[in-house]
């Protein structure tokens, strides 16, 4: 009995061994444990034993089922890892294939970069305003300083809805419409970005574009504020390293007036084709508010002072993605706009 | 304006280089467009006495010259032109020479004639257009000198871009008073012989002002023996630098003068004149007036003429008449220097369609104390480039004398706007050097204004003079005094740029159309005549008709830039767009602008190896804006819709809390072949402010915890009418689910043969939970059943499959 025990040990280890897959080794845990077994039938047998060998040959027994189970385990997992390992290798992709086509879109880039002008002037404590597009010529002209016949309103060609209505040709109306309605309370801090219209088209015009106005009002805002905050926007738009410079200029309604340029982020000042050689590169138009505009909308000018400056978003972004053509702002060619 | 340094230099010592002086003008508000040297190219162009002329053996059009250019040897040179003599001095370009417009002059043969050089008309020397002949020199002039330093061509001109404000600036002379200032230097003025006294002649001239408001001032003064002919070279080229054409010599001094002083001067043919009689009065009402150019000039009485005895011969500062003007024949002028009033210049000359360099300089403000001198100036000139002979006397009628403005300074006003401790002596100093009277009085200063200044009117603009004298560079960079707290974006600044988010990560793109659209767009939208949104904002003076009205909806604008887009082969696209739209109120009112979200598709979402496109259809938009108001928290209900320019049958009404936010459809078929569009499009607009004021304030949203016992999920299919709207059953399914009913949503809708005609069927995919227990079997059973009962029983529906999914 105990060496049929054995040999059955021996045969089922064999079998084990030769077993190619979890598939077959499960028929040989049939053959050898299940009900029918070459094991269990024998260990069935035992009961004919004496009394005596029972116990000596019930042990024997026990180790052989404990060893052919032990053997099928590990073969079990060695079957396992290797069918797994296999699996992996049939599983390879062409990594370089292309990824799942997603489909997103883009904010239009003059909307990027209004937003990030936003973002600078509202660290500074600067809220944004709003007004109409469409607005009276009163806001537009008479209360900046520009009354009728003024030869400065020829700096700004105009579209007329009818003689007192217009499309703003700037977004300096807000300031007014601004100051009108926090009069006489300080400080103002406001930028107003927004569609402004003229009547020009080409390849350097469009009929519409985009402004951000800003002004700060207060007791003690002087023209060194202006250059102050202005460099800063520069440097945090254009990076650390650029330069502001100040032109004496002319708008009817601010006095002193400046026309701002930064070192050009193309050649760092140094001349290239983009600055025309100068190394500058002018982006803004600033200067204090002019006493009549505070005085009609309410404020006594020699109480409070005031700043205020004006850029175009075209052209910030213009620099910023190095684009040269106006006229792509408004095409809306999905090759531009999803290129940023 | 373009300015002659060699001009300046007559006014002012410049005591550093070109370049520099450009960089001091800029820096002090006098932009240096450009610095042009019109003579630049031109090299090796001398002055040569033609000895001999003969006829050329070989060819009729041709003259062979024989030239001595001081070279020690006769020149050779063939010559087409045969405008010159023996004997005169020309310009002779020799072998190697370069001219105007980069031309180089080699030793050429003509016909079996070797020419040495090549002699040289005003054109090629860059010296006006004339091109008719060979330019001859005074006699006096040297032979064998240098061209190019005896016409001055070696001139450098300055383009200047000069702000509205400083008409001062039109001028020389006030360019020189500026480069007099930045460098501390005096001003040299033309000193024009004493004027003789009057004699009978000018007596004669009466100059009669009826209108002084618009005429303070007119000087008048004859010249006689007038011979009109070309003017001398040095005032063409200074003329043709300047940008203005030379004519001939008494009109070219007029220009010449106000390039020079900026007075604008008119001379007429004082024969012409009736009764030799000066009136400066209001046109008459229908009073016509041929102008120098032609035209006929129908004048109104706000309109400023000079007259004579008979009527109107000249638009006081904008244009003469033809009947009086100076011709050929002319022996007499009277030459004009005056002061209008600005904006009634500017006034005609716009209302007349007429801008000259004269009106430019009126409308800017004259300097009132400087008529005379410049007629003295003209005359001076008349006389030495033998143009005429000044009558001596003047007239000078002047009602209204310039009285100095003076102006309080406060210098410590000064450093208080700009934020520079400025010393009082500084402030003093530079308004000095500007010409400025000033005079102490306690801790001001008075200022008193030149009469060219006419820009400056209160302590403000002297503010100006200093900061752009002393050096807006010399300014510190300070930050405004105070606290600077951060700001933020309102609430509804700040859902505008959620909404940007929210449509690009759904794949639109962001689109920025005009505002303007055409007139026609409301036809290819096919929207019925009298239809609300045809009522439009119309632009009076439109760039063109396709920019005609403000537009009323966003739709045109996105079909445009899908089409566009198509054309260039983006067969698939999808767009937003935030902006406004605006609707006419009420007569004499700004019309309402209202912000509204636009969205246009067309095609499908990219196609890959591994995943199938999907159409960027109706439902495809109707996904975005459910993730938007999702986003947004608002509750949005969508309903059967109609709009003229959608698929009468893929429409529908956007609604939340009541209100309608907007619409969503497919684009009709007649719209889309209007626009040329390749293939079906789907559209929405919505109102943002409706949108954002459904939108809750703060979302309330608290978060509940995970649930702590697992679902049963179920599908459940039933047959059912399809003219009931899915919307519709699924709320009946919520409700009769009951609290238990966690999510429901349609996964599939089917009609087919199977499927009974005029029905289809509905697949439901449910999720059941309870928070506090783990539901039986027999639970969910009794809602399904509940389900099923009601949509029978309300729409007759029967159910088709219902199975357990996990």
């Amino acid at each position: 009995m105990q060496e049929e025990l054995l040999s059955v040990a021996a045969e089922a280890e064999t079998a084990i061994q030769v077993a190619g897959s979890v598939a077959d080794l499960e028929e040989v845990r049939v053959r050898f444990l299940g009900k029918k077994g070459k094991l269990t039938q024998l260990m069935r047998g035992m009961g004919r034993l004496s009394p005596e060998e029972r116990p000596r040959v019930g042990r024997v027994a026990n180790e052989v089922k404990e060893r052919i189970e032990r053997a099928l385990a590990a073969r079990r997992d060695l079957l396992l890892e290797e069918e797994k390992a296999a699996r992996l290798v049939r599983e390879t992709v062409d990594v370089t294939l292309p990824g799942t086509p997603l489909f997103v879109g883009c904010w239009h880039p003059l909307s990027a970069v209004r937003r990030e002008i936003e973002d600078i002037f509202l660290g500074m404590g600067f809220s944004i305003a709003e007004g109409p597009e469409v607005e009276l010529d009163y806001y537009n002209f008479e209360a900046l300083n520009l009354p009728k016949d003024h030869p400065a309103r020829d700096m700004q060609d105009t579209f007329f809805i009818n003689g007192e209505v217009l499309l703003r040709t700037h977004t300096s109306p807000v300031q007014v419409r601004t100051l009108e309605k926090t009069a006489p309370r300080v400080p103002v801090k406001i930028i107003c970005p927004g569609k402004v219209y003229r009547r020009d088209d080409d390849a350097t015009h469009s009929p519409m574009f985009h402004q951000v106005e800003g002004l700060a009002v207060d007791t003690r805002i002087t023209f060194a504020d202006l250059k102050g905050v202005l460099a800063e926007f520069a440097r945090r738009m254009f990076g650390p390293e650029t330069r502001t410079r100040f032109r004496p200029s002319y708008f009817p309604f601010t006095e002193p007036s400046a026309e701002v340029d930064i070192s050009c982020v193309i050649c760092k000042g140094k001349g290239c084709r983009v600055c025309s050689g100068t190394g500058w590169l002018e982006i803004l138009g600033a200067g204090m508010v002019h006493p009549r505009v505070l005085e009609v909308s309410g404020y006594d000018a020699e109480k409070v002072t005031g700043f205020a400056f004006g850029m175009g978003i075209e052209r910030i972004a213009m620099l910023k993605y190095g684009i040269e053509d106006l006229r792509l702002f408004f095409d809306n060619d999905l090759r531009f706009l999803q290129a940023f | 304006m373009r300015v002659s340094l060699q001009w300046l230099q007559e006014f002012v010592d410049l005591p550093v280089g070109v370049g520099e002086l450009a960089d001091k003008l800029t820096m002090a508000g006098l932009a240096v467009d450009a610095v042009e040297e019109p003579g630049k190219e031109i090299a090796g162009v001398v002055t040569g006495r033609i000895n001999r002329i003969e006829r050329h053996p070989d060819a009729d059009r041709l003259l062979v010259c024989r030239v001595d250019a001081g070279r020690g040897e006769e020149l050779t040179i063939v010559t087409g032109a045969t405008n010159m003599r023996e004997g005169d001095i020309v310009p002779v370009a020799l072998e190697g020479a370069r001219l105007a417009g980069g031309v180089t002059i080699r030793r050429g043969k003509f016909r079996g004639v070797v020419s040495q050089g090549m002699l040289c008309a005003a054109d090629e020397l860059g010296i006006g257009e004339d091109h008719s002949g060979i330019l001859i020199l005074p006699p006096d002039t040297p032979v064998g000198a240098d061209a190019k330093k005896l016409l001055g061509l070696d001139d450098v001109i300055l383009e200047l871009d000069l702000t509205p404000n400083r008409g001062d600036c039109l001028s020389v002379l006030g360019v020189a008073r500026e480069v007099a200032a930045l460098f501390k230097l005096p001003v040299r003025l033309p000193e024009p012989p004493p004027r003789l006294p009057a004699d009978p002649g000018i007596g004669q001239v009466r100059v009669d002002i009826e209108a002084p408001d618009l005429c303070r001032r007119y000087v008048a003064r004859l010249a006689a023996a007038v011979k009109p002919g070309p003017s001398p070279l040095w005032m063409q080229r200074r003329l043709f630098a300047a940008g203005v054409r030379p004519i001939f010599n008494v009109v070219d001094v007029t220009n010449y003068v106000m390039l020079e002083l900026g007075q604008p001067l008119h001379a007429f043919d004082y024969d012409t004149l009736a009764e030799g009689r000066i009136v400066v009065r209001r046109a008459r009402p229908g009073e016509v007036l041929l102008t120098l150019d032609g035209v006929e000039r129908h004048l109104t009485p706000d309109m400023l003429v000079i007259a004579d005895a008979a009527g109107a011969v000249a638009v006081a500062g904008v244009m003469g008449g033809e009947a009086t003007g100076v011709a050929g024949h002319t022996t007499r002028i009277l030459l004009e220097s005056a002061w209008f009033d600005p904006s009634n210049i500017r006034r005609t000359s716009r209302q007349l369609g007429l801008r000259s360099e004269a009106s430019l300089r009126f409308e800017k403000g004259v300097d009132l104390e400087g008529c005379l001198r410049a007629a003295d100036r003209a005359m001076q000139l008349i006389a030495d480039i033998g143009a005429g002979e000044p009558l001596p006397g003047a007239v000078d009628a002047y009602p209204v004398p310039h009285t100095p403005r003076t102006i309080v300074v406060r210098p410590e006003r000064v450093a208080e706007i700009l934020g520079v401790g400025l010393a009082r002596g500084k402030v003093e100093e530079i308004l000095d050097r500007l010409g400025f009277q000033v005079r102490t009085d306690g801790e001001e200063l008075l200022a008193q204004v030149p009469s060219y200044r006419v820009d400056v009117h209160r302590e403000i603009d002297l503010v100006e003079e200093v900061a752009r004298l002393y050096g807006y560079d010399r300014v510190p960079e300070t930050l405004p005094y105070g606290d600077t707290t951060p700001a933020c974006r309102t609430r509804h600044q700040a859902l505008f740029d959620r909404v940007r988010d929210v449509m690009t990560a759904c794949g639109l793109t962001e689109a920025i159309t005009y505002s303007f659209i055409s007139a026609a767009s409301f036809d290819r939208l096919c929207l019925p005549a009298g239809h609300p949104l045809r009522h439009a904002v119309r632009l009076a003076n439109p760039l063109s008709e396709e920019q005609g009205v403000m537009r009323t909806l966003l739709l045109p604008g996105l079909l445009e830039t899908l089409a566009r887009n198509a054309q260039r082969g983006a067969a698939s696209a999808a767009f937003f767009e935030i902006g406004r739209v605006f609707l006419p109120v009420r007569d004499g009112q700004l019309p309402h602008e209202g912000n509204r979200l636009g969205l246009a598709l067309t095609g499908e979402t990219p196609r890959g190896w591994n995943r199938r496109p999907a159409p960027l259809d109706f439902f495809y938009l109707k996904g975005v804006l459910e993730v938007l108001a999702d986003r947004l928290g608002v509750d949005v209900t969508w309903e059967r819709g109609a709009q003229p320019f959608c698929h009468p049958g893929r429409t529908a009404r956007i609604v939340a809390g009541g209100v309608e936010l907007g619409w969503a459809g497919e684009v009709h078929p007649d719209v889309t072949a209007a626009y040329d569009l390749p293939g079906r499009a789907a559209a929405a607009e919505l109102d943002l402010e409706a949108l954002l004021q459904a939108a809750p304030e703060r979302r309330t949203t608290r978060f509940a915890g995970l649930p702590r016992f697992p679902s049963v999920n179920r599908d459940l299919a039933v047959i059912i009418d399809a003219a009931v709207p899915a919307a519709a059953v699924l709320a009946a399914v919520r409700e009769a689910g009951g609290p238990l009913l966690q999510e429901v949503s349609i996964f599939d809708v089917f009609r087919g043969p199977q499927i009974p005609a005029g029905c289809r069927s509905l697949a439901f995919a449910m999720r059941f939970r309870a928070p506090d227990r783990t539901l039986t079997e027999e639970e969910v059973n009794a809602r399904l059943e509940a389900i099923v009962d009601a949509l029978a029983s309300r729409w007759g529906a029967q159910l088709r499959s219902g199975r357990e999914t996990t």
